[in-house]
């Protein structure tokens, strides 16, 4: 049994636990407004509010229904479109009819509800209301008349203060009354119990695996990780930072510790996916679905990341996230181990890291290749490097030769050029959708050029890394 | 006036296919698709499928009791192919069961075998190995052969462009059940309720009106359900038809992207001449067009590309030659511009390439040679109400783009790994479909006893907002509040016979028959006026809902002379029809007055390149248009902006790729990519032409659906000029779409990696 609620209404379902939200909320409780454009999160036409009890405390956020599992709602407050009319249309529906930013509709709820949700959202929510409906794609306005929507959404959050907040959402009318005791009811919803069957899958945020399989997942055991607690969380000791494994992206992204030592951080996530998937995938998953161009994975690669893996108490073992990784989907975990958490030392003083990614469309796409740095560098001498790349392997790829060779170098363009070279040596791209053969080694070429230019601009030029290398 | 369906939107009340409330009973349906691009079926097994729970019924063309035949124009597709398949995808079977989740498990049991035969994918090598799908047209002017002797310069060069997926964020789907007698109820997302209605008689062998389809909106069309729609509805009819349930079938995405044509792609040879001064005396072009598997709406595609072979230039010379070739990919369709925008492609290229060799701008060779009052288009038709020029000296005036050429020129001196281009792309769109006998339409309109008015055309609403306008031309008609009146749903059995919602002549054709319904129904409510008052009719007028009689207002409302009318017993209701006049032309010469008007305009695109990464930004668009007199400023606009869009998004960024073997790599949302809000122009700007519109132009508005597409082929021109910033000797062919892989490729040559 599950139970949630959905906009008002306590709902009580026996349904299965892997049958998608959308489906739930479109064809059993009849609710329309919540559209199927393409099931695998790319379109946000299915973007329902999820509102969750954080230390007691409710929170809003998007997600897509379509890749959330039934069970990944137990005990929370699902918003549809619906969930948002009263008798009068709200501001943000007033905003979209007034600058004409709807044409055929059938995107447009999807749009009502982010840009809610944004107006909702924690100051460490998406930056602003552009950021807010990153992934929700329309292909009637060409998004001119959604953006001077979307200026009025923006005029009225910043007339929002931060204090009693669900109270004053109520007042600016942007959603009904019956929001206000939504926090007292969630509390009397117990956790979902683990189902644990002999056959059982594990699902994080699903952005995966409902892409992938949903008609198996649905008749299937599953194990949901994605609210156990005891797998969540950002924590700081001695240098070191710990991310449990059921983080999403977007918590990660919006950490305002970890933005202190990753200063570009939110830069980098925003070529990830889009708010509702970074609100949905998790840590662990980007990892354990071990694609090749796994962006947290190229990320954490380059951090040198240990991860912890957790068959039971008892059996316990620590890796580097550089072994982890054994060949195309293959992984070094056991069939019942679960990855727990991950640890790495955080950048001091004299380490500079480096995130890029280029894919066909900048936002909203996967990589063609992506890559990241981190140098130690002392009196211009490279210390400590760690270079990572994806899309040009089976693996999210550790470029291990490469990183050997800066180690000891001065930082030179006779250096970035060497060290493309011997990178082009360790890589074996192929030809896909994602690119040529010679296109993803170009961009390698480039992305490792640019990690230098950008962190070393005053030791490192353009001119001289084209001239060196020709 | 805002869309009439924005709030329904905003509030996701609008109802659209899959929001009809399900009949008890219903069955739910998906399509078995042919694995390989061509090939023998040698098994074809349902045992297991059939055997599963809840599976109900597998249709094949077995069943079929009328034709099994979809094609539109040429009689060359199966509705369920039978032993061979020409196309991956192509649908051999629909599995009817409980629900979609039962039917999409039971597609998986199915064993199906083929013989696989060697696959065409490209069409020069079709049009070598003979393979046609209809006869070649050519366009002739003046004499191009002796042009050549005359012309200082000559270029030859090669143009392609690729295929486009519509990408309606709503999938194709019908939903049919059955009435009394077994006739059908059909509701279908599609722009052609009559194709549907014709489609599914034959395909049942019944009479056209026991079919009833009705549509109320589709969630995006582009053309991609003008003649595709069809397959689905009929599929859905032949289920219900034949197990009396009510039958559901809605293609998920990847059955919708893998089972459906999109944009043709296009592979041409050009060739133009010029004289010393930069006027363009002959211009010869051959188009391989990518027909896919079946004619479907191939032959009027082609035919639009040779009417828009010079896009908005005055050639005196010119031999266009299109040859539509089969393949083993899905029947291309119709895609927003209809075979137009792979035509002026095909010109600005031209241009591009002579300028390139010429080192002058092309902006020089392009005004030079647009189309002036008078002057003849290739078809025959001589220009009237020219804008081509008008809309292009506004565009660099009020906009200032030699200024903002002189600027990107410093730019680019001034910075060595970010680069900016410009482009200048006029267009002209003519406006009516190409085949004559469709430019007619029917409009019904009641009026209530109530003073309330209902309006059915055979416009299909599909975002374009065909119905807020046709509403503002019955209530202006009436001179009465917007609120009165109400757009029906389009329905083949209130107004028949329809011209699909297509060639954006929608507002044109249905509001002109809207028009000549109401007229015809204030004539009879001025006699009934003129009857209360005493007087002659003709001193009457309909004004704010009041009676005005010889110019001042009387104590009869719009509400009183409504009753009265009906009292009287004179009918409340009108069937207004429309036939474009005019308009005429001859196949066998390929002359003629095809166009009832053209649209014209004019866009700076201006991008920003990171030479670094091969990522850019297209900075600002500024667009003179041609609305003639704007019915609704708001909604043009948002037809400007999106079909602006659309053709950026053709053009750099969505990649339709199928391999050697005809299977489509980019079959999902997450290897086919259009743009999203970042990718779209940081700003878009847009200037209304004054003009006075044109007479066959509803109330003097000019279409526009399509023609906005066409300035999104400057994106291309824009992003290459760029690159030359960067790198003069990029090897660039002209190829679109030019997606961050060929910009970097290009952008660094040969170099070492």
């Amino acid at each position: 049994m599950i139970s949630f609620i959905l906009n008002d209404r306590l709902i009580q379902t026996d349904k299965p636990a892997g049958m998608p939200l959308l489906d739930f909320i479109r064809y059993e409780q009849d609710l329309k407004g919540t559209k199927s454009g393409c099931r695998e999160g790319d379109c946000g036409a299915c973007t329902v509010i999820e509102g969750k009890l954080v230390n007691g405390k409710l929170q809003y956020r998007t997600i897509v229904s379509c890749l959330t599992p039934l069970g990944n709602v137990q005990g929370k407050h699902i918003v549809t479109v619906e969930g948002l009319n009263t008798e009068k249309p709200s501001p943000v529906q007033v905003a979209l009819v007034e600058h004409n930013g709807t044409q055929c509709g059938f995107c447009t709820p999807g749009f009502v509800v982010s840009l809610t949700a944004y107006l909702m959202a924690e100051e460490t929510g998406p930056e602003n209301a552009i950021a807010a409906i990153d992934g929700n794609i329309c292909r009637c306005t060409g998004y001119q008349s959604i953006k001077r929507a979307s200026e009025d959404v923006e005029k009225l959050k910043s007339e929002l203060t931060g204090s009693d907040s669900i109270r004053q959402f109520i007042e600016k009318k942007i959603i009904p009354d019956w929001f206000g005791n939504i926090e007292e009811r969630l509390k009397a919803i117990p956790p979902l119990k683990k189902l644990s069957g002999e056959k059982t899958i594990i699902i994080g945020g699903g952005t995966d695996l409902m892409v992938q399989q949903p008609d198996d997942i649905r008749g299937l055991d599953i194990t949901f990780l994605h609210d156990a607690d005891d797998l969540k969380g950002i924590s700081f000791q001695n240098n070191y930072c710990t991310i449990g494994a059921e983080t999403p992206a977007s918590e990660i992204m919006n950490s305002i510790e970890l933005q202190r030592h990753f200063p570009k951080l939110k830069e980098y996530f925003k070529l990830i996916s889009s708010t509702q998937i970074r609100n949905m995938g998790t840590l662990a998953g980007n990892f354990v679905n071990a694609s090749p161009i796994g962006d947290l994975s190229i990320i954490f690669l380059a951090l040198n990341a240990d991860i912890y893996l957790n068959e039971n108490e008892d059996r316990k073992r620590k890796i580097s996230l550089k072994d982890f990784f054994l060949d195309y989907k293959k992984l070094d975990l056991h069939a019942s181990e679960i990855i727990e958490k991950i640890v790495f030392r955080l950048p001091d003083t004299n380490t500079r890291f480096h995130f890029e990614k280029v894919g066909k469309r900048t936002h909203l796409d996967i990589a063609s290749v992506n890559s990241a740095i981190l140098l130690k560098t002392e009196n211009d001498v490279i210390t400590e490097a760690y270079l990572s790349a994806g899309g040009v392997s089976p693996v999210p790829l550790y470029l291990k030769e490469t990183s050997a060779f800066l180690k000891g170098k001065e930082i030179t363009a006779g250096t970035v050029v060497e060290a493309n070279h011997i990178a082009q040596q360790e890589i074996s791209p192929i030809s896909d959708i994602r690119g040529s053969e010679a296109y993803k080694r170009l961009l390698l070429r480039q992305l490792i050029f640019i990690h230098f230019l950008e962190l070393f601009p005053e030791m490192v030029l353009f001119n001289e890394l084209i001239d060196v290398q020709t | 006036m805002k869309n009439i369906d924005a709030t329904g939107h905003v509030t996701g009340k609008s109802v659209y296919l899959d929001d009809i409330p399900e009949q008890k009973g219903t069955l739910h349906a998906v399509v078995l698709g042919a694995a390989v691009a061509h090939g023998k079926i040698t098994k074809l097994d349902f045992t297991e499928a059939l055997s599963s729970p809840g599976v109900e019924y597998i249709f094949t063309a077995d069943d079929i009791p009328g034709e099994n035949q979809i094609g539109g124009i040429f009689p060359d597709e199966p509705l369920f192919a039978e032993k061979e398949v020409h196309y991956q995808g192509q649908p051999i079977a629909l599995i009817v069961a409980k629900d979609e989740f039962t039917a999409r498990k039971a597609r998986k049991l199915i064993k199906a075998e083929y013989e696989e035969y060697s696959a065409v994918v490209d069409p020069r090598e079709a049009k070598e190995k003979g393979l046609l799908l209809f006869p070649p047209r050519t366009f002739h002017s003046g004499d191009v052969e002796k042009a050549w002797e005359n012309c200082d310069y000559i270029f030859k060069g090669r143009a392609d462009t690729a295929g486009q997926e519509h990408l309606y964020i709503e999938t194709q789907g019908a939903y049919v059940y059955p009435l009394e007698n077994n006739n059908l109820m059909v509701h279908s997302s599609t722009q052609g309720p009559t194709a549907v209605q014709k489609t599914i008689a034959l395909v049942l062998g019944l009479p056209m009106h026991r079919i009833e389809v009705n549509v109320t909106r589709l969630g995006g069309g582009f053309g991609g359900k003008e003649d595709q729609a069809t397959p689905w509805a009929c599929m859905a009819a032949l289920a219900a038809y034949k197990i009396h349930r009510p039958v559901k079938l809605i293609l998920q995405r990847p059955d919708d992207m893998l089972m459906t044509g999109k944009r043709h792609p296009y592979s041409s040879d050009f060739k133009i001449g010029l004289s010393k001064d930069l006027k363009i005396l002959a211009f010869e072009t051959v188009y391989y067009q990518n027909g896919g598997a079946a004619a479907d709406l191939s032959p009027p595609i082609m035919g639009r590309s040779l009417f828009h072979a010079t896009n908005s230039y005055y050639i005196p010379n010119v031999k266009a030659t299109g040859y539509s070739c089969k393949t083993n990919l899905p029947p291309f369709t119709a895609f927003r511009g209809f075979g137009a925008p792979q035509a002026v492609f095909v010109m600005e290229a031209a241009i591009t390439l002579a300028a390139e060799k010429l080192d002058v701008p092309a902006r020089i060779i392009q005004e030079k040679n647009l189309i002036k009052e008078n002057d003849t288009f290739h078809y025959g038709q001589k220009a009237k109400r020219v804008n081509a020029g008008k809309s292009w000296q506004e565009m660099m005036k009020d906009y200032g783009i030699e200024k903002l050429a002189k600027e990107i020129y410093d730019f680019n001196a001034a910075h060595e790994t970010v680069k900016k281009g410009l482009a200048i792309m006029p267009i002209c769109f003519g406006i009516s479909f190409t085949k004559t006998a469709m430019n007619q339409a029917r409009a019904l309109v009641h009026i209530y006893q109530d003073g309330s008015v209902g309006v059915s055309t055979g416009a299909i609403e599909m975002g374009q907002g065909v119905n807020t306008k046709l509403l503002q031309v019955a209530a202006q008609c009436f001179s009465i509040s917007p609120g009165r009146v109400k757009l029906e749903t389009t329905n083949t059995t209130r107004v028949a016979n329809t011209s699909p919602t297509a060639a954006s002549s929608g507002a044109d054709l249905n509001g002109k028959a809207l028009l000549n319904a109401c007229d015809d129904l204030v004539k009879r409510l001025k006699q009934s006026a003129a009857r209360m008052l005493n007087t002659k009719p003709d001193d009457i007028e309909l004004r704010d809902e009041k009676i005005y009689l010889a110019n001042t207002e009387t104590d009869i409302t719009w509400e009183k002379l409504v009753e009265y009318t009906f009292l009287e017993r004179i009918s409340l209701s009108a069937v207004g029809h429309y036939a474009t006049p005019v308009i005429h032309f001859d196949r066998t010469r390929e002359k003629g007055h095809p166009f009832a008007y053209h649209v014209y305009g004019t866009a700076a695109l201006t991008v920003r390149l990171d030479c670094l990464r091969g990522r850019y930004t297209f900075e600002k668009v500024q667009i003179v248009h041609d609305f003639g007199n704007s019915l609704n400023q708001v909604i043009d606009l948002g037809q400007i902006e999106g079909g602006l869009a659309q053709g950026i998004g053709w053009m750099t960024l969505e990649e339709l790729k199928f391999d050697e073997k005809g299977v489509l790599l980019s079959n999902s949302l997450s290897t086919y990519k259009i743009p999203d809000i970042y990718a779209v122009p940081e700003t878009v700007q847009c200037k209304s032409l004054v003009t006075e519109g044109p007479e066959l132009a509803i109330l003097r508005s000019k279409a526009v659906g399509e023609p906005p597409f066409l300035y999104g082929i400057g994106a291309y021109f824009a992003l290459r000029n760029a690159i030359r910033a960067f790198n003069p000797k990029a090897d660039l062919k002209f190829e679109a779409p030019l997606t961050p892989e060929k910009v970097l490729l290009a952008l660094y040559g040969d170099d070492e990696t």
